[in-house]
């Protein structure tokens, strides 16, 4: 089959925030080539027309009626943040 | 009674012990600690012990007993979770160095369900980071060895559950299975694994991989017991929108009644190349003793075996990809403390707080999902799943039951795989179709090779037909009794 | 510079649903409570938390739908929405993408009329598509930096996306007002901007005059004000407009209304495009719609307000201006049509409601401690009450200056007009001979008056008329008042 297929790992580390070291990078390009190539076996087999499952065994209209719980007090909410202020977690400045 | 006779026990066994007086709660939960402070420096199947709230826990059960008012068979019997299992004021790190310091504030489906039932909750078990792995070399926390040989991985990525059970830490433990990681480990470990159907015990309070693939399972050294605790902690819950309304029945009363030999199947891909001959002798060995008992064995092919592992990553990386996005240094998990605004906190936490293993899954999973990728990537591994579900349900027109090895070899050293993430990829090839399928699936363990490593045999069941799987197994299990057998871990 | 430009515009609509609980779990929804009160596993994303979806927020999207006139989906499914921002604790919305529960519809719209006075042109707006998604979190920005409260996070919202197919900042603001008479008239949430409840983001492009395909669109946040979203379209036309007049090019980009300054400002350019990488949710189930279901819901709408307006008009001859103070808001019309049902006439009902009840009410709200203050439900006068007042000016016992004064005293002492009428002696005095002399007094104090009507001015009268009244602080029959003047004049 065709070459040893690459992925752009800047791209994608940025998309799902993961900062990766340049020993990491490399690596991963490497590997992660390797696993596309060993994935390319999914394009062997003809899907045309075949319904994509998403659930094991699917059902509707799995839900509650809308009755409202009592939910955490604050202090359980924030009991993990690494830092809060006013009852609120602080985050450093968003920059857009 | 003493502490090693108590240890050795099934639970099963100490239920019968506590019934009818014999010994205490307090002392079985103490046998275990002793036994852990004894051997969990070699194997390490601990990650975090609140041994003061364990034996509160055993003396609640003992003050229960003594007022006639005991909650069932499992009241007084210890059961150790992997530590993606939320426990109410109990940490849970999933093995990963992001959640280092949290605390769950509430508790699983299947916590409560134990609690409810009288079991005593004991420490937290390893397991590779986030379960992504097959022998636990990827925990934060350093590995898991195998009872049996310690230069061994127990497999994973439960491994600290079915490493706890071979080492007599604990008679009974859940771990999680997405792709193997409960009968894998413990086909590895000699100890009896199982994975139920998909929908049968509820994921609430289980901190996810792939959520369309992750079930709880027990862990136990007899199939009765495994029994035992999947009817503890199966039935439908309302807080998991993919738990399926079915009653649960007494699965250990179904193992008390005559079993029905019925047709086993043999999926010719499962018996192919790369199988190790030991393991193939001893699989052997359990078809013969399955025809011996008047079994009809059945051979059956199921032609898309050889793409499970593909799709299996697609799917669960895609996934994973997804779940794994809420830990981001923002609400409840270690954030770096190199971050100089938002977009910083995400990346260099993710990146300082994700072992290799797990970076690799969520940039693996994230591709497959992204712009120009998805159809070539995650909807047709979607699609596949399809065509291997209904591989399946073909085959269970003609058996009850598929048999096959849990794991083309047994335990593997240290190193062997992990730098190497196809041929890690490629333990799990035997289990992995079976989450694709969403079907029961169990390891009992058949023997061991001659150097001493267990070797571990797969059965699977149709769907939400545990009772008929565990009883399969019985028959086996009673017979031979593999997982009684204890390692020598002095010295 | 000759070439002239037209602005197209869409808008995307967020509306909260008002229900008691979040969309995928049951901790409850409200607007003003302390920071992070209403939360709970699910909504913070805690490692293990699954979603449960809301039953009434699928009903209440599905007779949005209905009521804009949309193609409900059969089946429609959840997807997730990747990206990362601290207002969303999962790090991935859950939003539907390609099976949105409703596709169409349009919104009717009334553009400006020539004066307050006169009934505006009608036209439809298409819709494009509606989906039910989940809200996020609020975000707080300080000097250094932000704080996050999650209590909207998970709330149930509705998307509602327009096809561009706005052209005039009026017709934004035309649509808008007519969206949300609709939505708040069908009790789907109070749509308050200030609460959040509702928000629009605006779509705007221009293009030459004559040209068929849309110009670079730019979009705009931060609207949140129905005058707000006014304005703001407004500056980005100018803006635009100005730059293609300058042979600059426009920017595909999101731009922030900043009402202070007036003026919108670049928040990020589509380089930086969003790969959302969305994927159906694996831990919830579709949902299917069935027509009986639709059906239900088809026979609880309400009467759309623009159809209330034209059978006001048609059926009960109430004026325009009154009809369009009544038609935005149901209780209102509830309110307006059990009092006409009570007395003779709709348009004296239909003043007395638009005038006096309208401008005692938003007095009591000014007045009221509470945040939501008197609503016309809880108003203190009832339609019963005020139905009294106007039958006791038709039967002549009160006069109608006295019942404009009496009205206020309804509604702040909760005591019904015939009540009052008693208490404080204000019948209307009808007794001839009182009047009488009375008559003959003004005619006696104004000589010139009384000539003057008798010279055939007609309207000299008043002044007599008004004397007579004032003598009897205006609780004097003024058609026997007029009676009586006129005969002591003509003799």
């Amino acid at each position: 089959m065709s070459e040893k297929p690459s992925m752009d790992i800047d791209y994608v580390s940025n998309l799902t925030r993961i900062e990766l070291t340049p020993e990491e990078k490399e690596k991963f390009q490497g590997q992660l080539g390797d696993v596309l190539k060993y994935f390319e076996k999914l394009q062997e087999l003809d899907v045309e027309g075949v319904e994509p499952t998403a659930h094991a065994f699917p059902r509707f209209n799995v839900w509650d009626e809308d009755e409202s719980k009592e939910g955490f007090p604050s202090e359980k909410a924030l009991m993990n943040a690494p830092k809060s202020r006013n009852e609120q977690i602080v985050v450093p400045k968003v920059v857009e | 009674m003493d502490s090693s006779s108590l240890i050795s026990k099934t639970a099963t066994e100490l239920s019968g012990e506590l019934e009818v007086g014999t010994c205490k709660a307090e002392e079985i939960a103490q046998a275990y600690l002793e036994q852990i402070d004894r051997v969990d420096g070699k194997v390490h199947a601990f990650l975090h012990r609140d041994d003061e709230d364990f034996l509160a826990q055993a003396r609640a059960s003992d003050e229960r007993r003594a007022k006639g008012e005991t909650l069932g068979a499992l009241d007084g019997i210890p059961v150790c979770l992997k530590d993606v299992i939320s426990v109410e004021g109990q940490p849970l790190t999933a093995a990963s160095k992001i959640l280092k310091d949290y605390v769950s504030p509430y508790d699983a489906t299947v916590t409560r369900k134990l609690k409810e039932a009288g079991a005593v909750i004991g420490g937290r078990l390893n397991l590779d980071e986030f379960a992504m792995g097959s022998s636990t070399e990827n925990s934060a926390y350093g590995p898991t060895r195998n009872p049996w040989n310690l230069e061994c991985v127990p497999g994973g990525s439960s491994g600290g559950s079915s490493a706890a059970v071979a080492a007599r830490e604990a008679p009974l433990t859940l771990g999680s299975d997405t792709g193997g990681s409960i009968r894998q480990p413990a086909s590895l470990c000699g100890v009896v694994g199982m994975k139920p159907t998909y929908g049968m015990v509820s994921r609430y309070g289980l901190a996810a991989f792939a959520s369309s693939l992750d079930q709880i399972g027990p862990f136990s050294q007899t199939v009765e017991d495994a029994a035992l605790l999947l009817e503890t902690i199966s039935g439908h819950d309302p807080l998991d929108s993919t738990s399926y309304p079915s009653e649960v029945p007494s699965y250990s009363q179904i193992l008390k009644e005559n079993s029905q030999p019925c047709a086993l199947g043999l999926p010719k891909e499962f018996f192919g190349e790369g199988m190790d001959d030991e393991v193939r002798a001893a699989v052997e060995k359990a078809i013969e003793f399955y025809k011996s008992k008047g079994y009809e064995i059945v051979d059956l092919s199921l032609p898309t075996t050889d793409l499970s592992v593909p799709v299996y990553y697609v799917i669960a990386t895609a996934e994973a990809s997804s779940n794994l996005a809420r830990y981001d240094g923002i609400r409840y998990t270690t954030r770096s403390e190199h971050a100089e605004n938002a977009v910083d906190v995400y990346a260099k936490s993710r990146g300082e707080g994700f072992g290799e293993e797990v970076k690799r899954r969520c940039i693996l999973g994230a591709y497959g999902l992204s712009s120009g990728y998805y159809d070539a990537y995650y909807l047709r591994a979607q699609k596949t799943r399809t065509l291997i579900r209904q591989d399946f349900d073909r085959a269970f027109e003609k058996v009850d039951a598929i048999l096959t090895p849990t794991s083309p070899t047994p335990a593997f050293k240290f190193g062997e795989k992990s730098e190497d993430p196809i041929s890690m990829y490629l333990s799990d090839v035997y289990t992995i179709s079976t989450n694709l399928a969403g079907l029961p699936g169990l390891s009992v363990p058949c023997g061991f090779t001659q150097s001493g490593l267990p070797i571990g045999l797969q059965l699977i069941g149709k769907a939400f037909g545990e009772g008929k799987l565990l009883s399969v197994a019985h028959d086996y299990d009673r017979e031979h009794q593999f997982g009684r057998q204890a390692p020598n871990l002095e010295d | 510079m000759s070439v002239k430009y037209e602005t197209v515009m869409g808008l995307e609509v967020h509306v909260q649903l008002d229900t008691n609980s979040k969309m995928f779990t049951r901790v409850g929804t409200g607007f003003g409570k302390p920071p992070n009160t209403l939360t709970d596993p699910v909504v913070l994303g805690l490692p293990g938390a699954l979603p449960v979806m809301n039953r009434d927020a699928i009903e209440k999207s599905i007779k949005v739908g209905l009521l804009l006139g949309c193609k409900i989906a059969d089946v429609c499914k959840w997807d997730r929405k990747n990206y990362f921002y601290p207002d969303m604790p999962k790090n991935y919305q859950i939003s539907q993408f390609d099976q949105p529960i409703c596709e169409g519809g349009e919104v009717e719209i009334e553009l400006p009329g020539e004066t307050p006075a006169v009934m505006g042109e009608h036209r439809t707006v298409m819709l494009t598509r509606i989906h039910l998604e989940e809200d996020v979190g609020k975000l707080t920005h300080y000097e250094r930096d932000s704080l996050v409260d999650y209590n909207r996070a998970g709330s149930p919202l509705l998307e509602i996306v327009s096809e561009p197919d706005l052209f005039t900042p009026d017709e934004v603001f035309a649509y808008l007002t007519s969206l949300r008479n609709s939505l708040v008239s069908a009790g789907i949430s109070p749509c308050d901007m200030e609460k959040g409840q509702l928000r629009c983001d605006a779509n705007v492009s221009i293009r030459p005059v004559g040209t068929t395909t849309l110009g670079t669109k730019v979009e705009l946040k931060n609207l949140n004000t129905i005058s707000g979203v006014k304005q703001g379209v407004e500056y980005e036309i100018r803006r635009q407009t100005k730059a293609l007049e300058n042979g600059e090019e426009i920017f595909q980009e999101t731009r922030r209304w900043n009402p202070d300054e007036k003026r919108t400002t670049s928040m990020r350019s589509k380089e930086m495009a969003h790969d959302y990488r969305y994927f159906p949710d694996p831990d919830l189930m579709p949902v299917k719609i069935d027509p009986e279901w639709i059906e239900r819901v088809e026979k609880e709408l309400p009467e759309k307000p623009f159809d209330k307006q034209r059978r006001y008009m048609a059926d009960m001859n109430v004026p325009y201006t009154a009809t369009s103070a009544l038609c935005g808001d149901r209780p209102l019309c509830e309110f307006f049509e059990q009092t006409a049902k009570l007395t003779k006439d709709p348009v004296k009902v239909a003043n007395w409601v638009v005038n006096d009840l309208l401008r005692e009410l938003s007095q009591a709200k000014r007045e009221s401690e509470e945040e939501d203050g008197v609503s016309v439900e809880d108003c203190p006068v009832s339609p019963e009450s005020l139905a009294e007042l106007i039958n006791l000016i038709e039967e002549g016992v009160v006069s109608n200056n006295v019942a404009k004064e009496l009205f206020p005293e309804m509604f702040s002492a909760g005591k019904s007009a015939r009540e009052l009428v008693k208490e404080k002696g204000l019948e209307m005095k009808s007794d001839g001979d009182e009047i009488e002399s009375l008559c003959a007094k003004a005619i006696e104090d104004d000589p010139d008056a009384a000539e003057k009507f008798k010279g055939g001015k007609e309207g000299a009268i008043n002044a007599l008329k008004g004397s007579v009244m004032k003598a009897t602080r205006g609780q004097a029959n003024p058609k026997i008042v007029d009676e009586i003047l006129r005969r002591l004049l003509s003799n």
